[in-house]
């Protein structure tokens, strides 16, 4: 993270209720999602989300690896998120750090709650995140582009999984909080959510908020997630679209 | 959520493909689906009376199940297919062998032709060898037990490997071996398609690379129809100015003297896939009349 004292603290909302890149409150930032960039993986997805940039890569059901944590009744989930050294504005040092060591363990367990492991004892499904390029929101992004690419893999899981983040700026709930937004606010709720059952499998929030205040941020959130999960829904059902003027695919027997 | 009645009903698939043709839907994972009186097949589960998909392909519904034909997904073995394994580990009484399953499957040295003594099996195979093999047999904990007895099976030297998605096999070998036969005959090359979507290619570097095109064509426009046209036309395209164009000096004949074991697997018992794959064995001048200086 840069020097934040230093700065002089911008207008995070306008008289009109703009943010400060002209959203209003509940407004997500532009997304845009492909799936299948990488073909060495067996699944993959790259998100850009405002100014994110994260491709996620999966990897099995395969051999695990160190073999100690193998599971004999089911697979086990292993998932690394990793910001690139050119992400932020200031050079991050490469490697694992307590925070990405973090957000590797939450979004497992989120993935671990949707996957069915029990179809694949002994095995490992491994999850790579790489944050290109940062700008707040990168964990929902992250769980976002890992979520296409288990579906690229044809790994079976109960649904999708949705995320985005909530938070408090300049008072108000607000929704997808970006760098500056994340910085200098009050406060920060990255949510995932199951939206068939309907079951949130990661919340995580730093700041401050009133009750009413959260039970706000949570209806947003969760109104944001199923947002996401549409524009989810249609990139991978556009990965097997069918050129225009041909007729209907035929499908292996 | 609600909206499980599928994304897209795609209409009826053109007769004669396949008889009992349903309406294909493409499904997302979390998709509620009709079960219409049918019992949960794979890729899909139940919550309560609901049904629901787990995984990203086709949802059919053909007596007795409700199933997704997957797009994607590692190779789920079957009984008695034939597959490609590479060598990735020699122990005393067995080899383990990577077939891109979800799990490495041992070959025992009883599976094999050769009876080496304990600590002998790296007179045979070593790490990195490709083998054809057959599964055998799979038992509930996820083991993947295989064998090289049988028709046409053994050890792969020569040759190289090229990969396809699973699902995909059935469109690299065509309807009664078409597709694998066109690509064998206007390439020159000798072909082994395993069902884990490991297919061993032997023949020219010119060869190979085109067989490899096909089979990248294949992935990407497996589904849309007409592709033993599109296939054919591209090999067509492609052969004769790949094979007179900068080709390097000495052009190296289809090397024919390797073991030719499994050009004379016989076909196996159903009407499948495996017999093309074994048979042609082209001989380079045949195929291309006139083309390039094969023998010159």
């Amino acid at each position: 993270m840069g020097s934040v004292g230093a700065k002089e603290v911008p207008e995070l909302l306008n008289a009109e209720g703009r943010r400060i890149d002209g959203r209003r409150l509940d407004e997500l930032r532009q997304i845009a999602m492909k799936v299948g960039p990488l073909t060495r993986a067996d699944g993959s997805a790259f998100v850009e989300w405002g100014e994110n940039k994260v491709m996620a890569a999966v990897y099995g059901p395969r051999e695990v690896h160190p073999r100690h944590l193998m599971q004999t009744a089911k697979a086990i989930v292993q998932c690394r998120y990793n910001m690139a050294a050119f992400s932020v504005d200031e050079r991050k040092r490469p490697g694992q750090d307590r925070r990405s060591q973090e957000i590797s363990k939450v979004i497992t367990e989120a993935f671990e709650s949707v996957i069915f492991t029990e179809e694949f004892p002994k095995t490992s499904i491994d999850i790579y995140i790489e944050v290109l390029q940062a700008n707040a929101g990168t964990r929902c992004a992250g769980l976002v582009a890992a979520s296409l690419a288990l579906a690229d893999a044809g790994i079976p899981m109960a649904d999708l999984v949705a995320s985005v983040a909530v938070g408090k700026v300049a008072g108000r709930i607000a929704l997808d909080l970006k760098k500056e937004e994340d910085n200098f606010g009050d406060a920060d709720m990255p949510l995932a959510l199951v939206p068939q059952s309907g079951r949130l499998v990661l919340i995580q929030m730093e700041g401050h908020m009133t009750q009413d205040e959260l039970r706000q941020a949570l209806d947003l959130g969760v109104k944001g997630c199923r947002d996401i999960y549409e524009k989810m829904r249609q990139a991978l059902r556009s990965r097997y679209d069918v050129p225009a003027g041909s007729a209907a695919p035929e499908v292996a027997a | 959520m609600g909206n499980g009645q599928g994304p897209r009903h795609r209409g009826r698939d053109r007769g004669a493909r396949s008889p009992q043709s349903e309406p294909k839907v493409l499904v997302l994972p979390g998709d509620e689906i009709p079960d219409r009186g049918l019992q949960p097949g794979f890729g899909t589960y139940r919550v309560g009376r609901r049904l629901f998909v787990s995984i990203m392909g086709y949802a059919t519904w053909r007596d007795p199940f409700v199933r997704v034909v997957p797009f994607a997904g590692r190779y789920i073995p079957k009984p008695n297919d034939v597959i490609v394994g590479v060598v990735q580990d020699v122990q005393k009484t067995f080899y383990l062998l990577d077939i891109d399953a979800s799990r490495w499957a041992p070959l025992h040295t009883s599976g094999t032709p050769w009876e080496p003594g304990p600590g002998e099996l790296d007179q045979y195979l070593r790490i990195g060898d490709a083998v054809l093999v057959a599964v055998e047999n799979l038992d509930p904990t996820g083991k993947i037990g295989v064998t090289m007895k049988g028709e046409g099976l053994g050890k792969l030297s020569g040759g190289t490997l090229a990969t396809i998605s699973p699902a995909k096999i059935p469109r690299v070998i065509g309807k009664a071996g078409s597709m694998i036969h066109t690509i064998t005959r206007l390439t020159g090359t000798r072909v082994a398609v395993g069902q884990n979507g490991r297919i061993w290619v032997e023949g020219t570097p010119d060869g190979i690379h085109r067989v490899r095109e096909c089979l990248r064509i294949i992935e990407e426009e497996g589904q849309w129809p007409g592709l033993t046209e599109r296939i054919e036309g591209f090999l067509q395209m492609t052969g004769p100015t790949d094979d007179t164009g900068p080709r390097p000096p000495g052009p190296e004949p289809v090397d024919r003297t390797q073991p030719e074991r499994f050009d004379e697997g016989a076909p196996p018992p159903d009407d499948d896939p495996r017999a093309p794959s074994a048979s042609p064995h082209i001989p380079p001048d045949e195929t291309n009349e006139g083309e390039g200086p094969w023998e010159a």
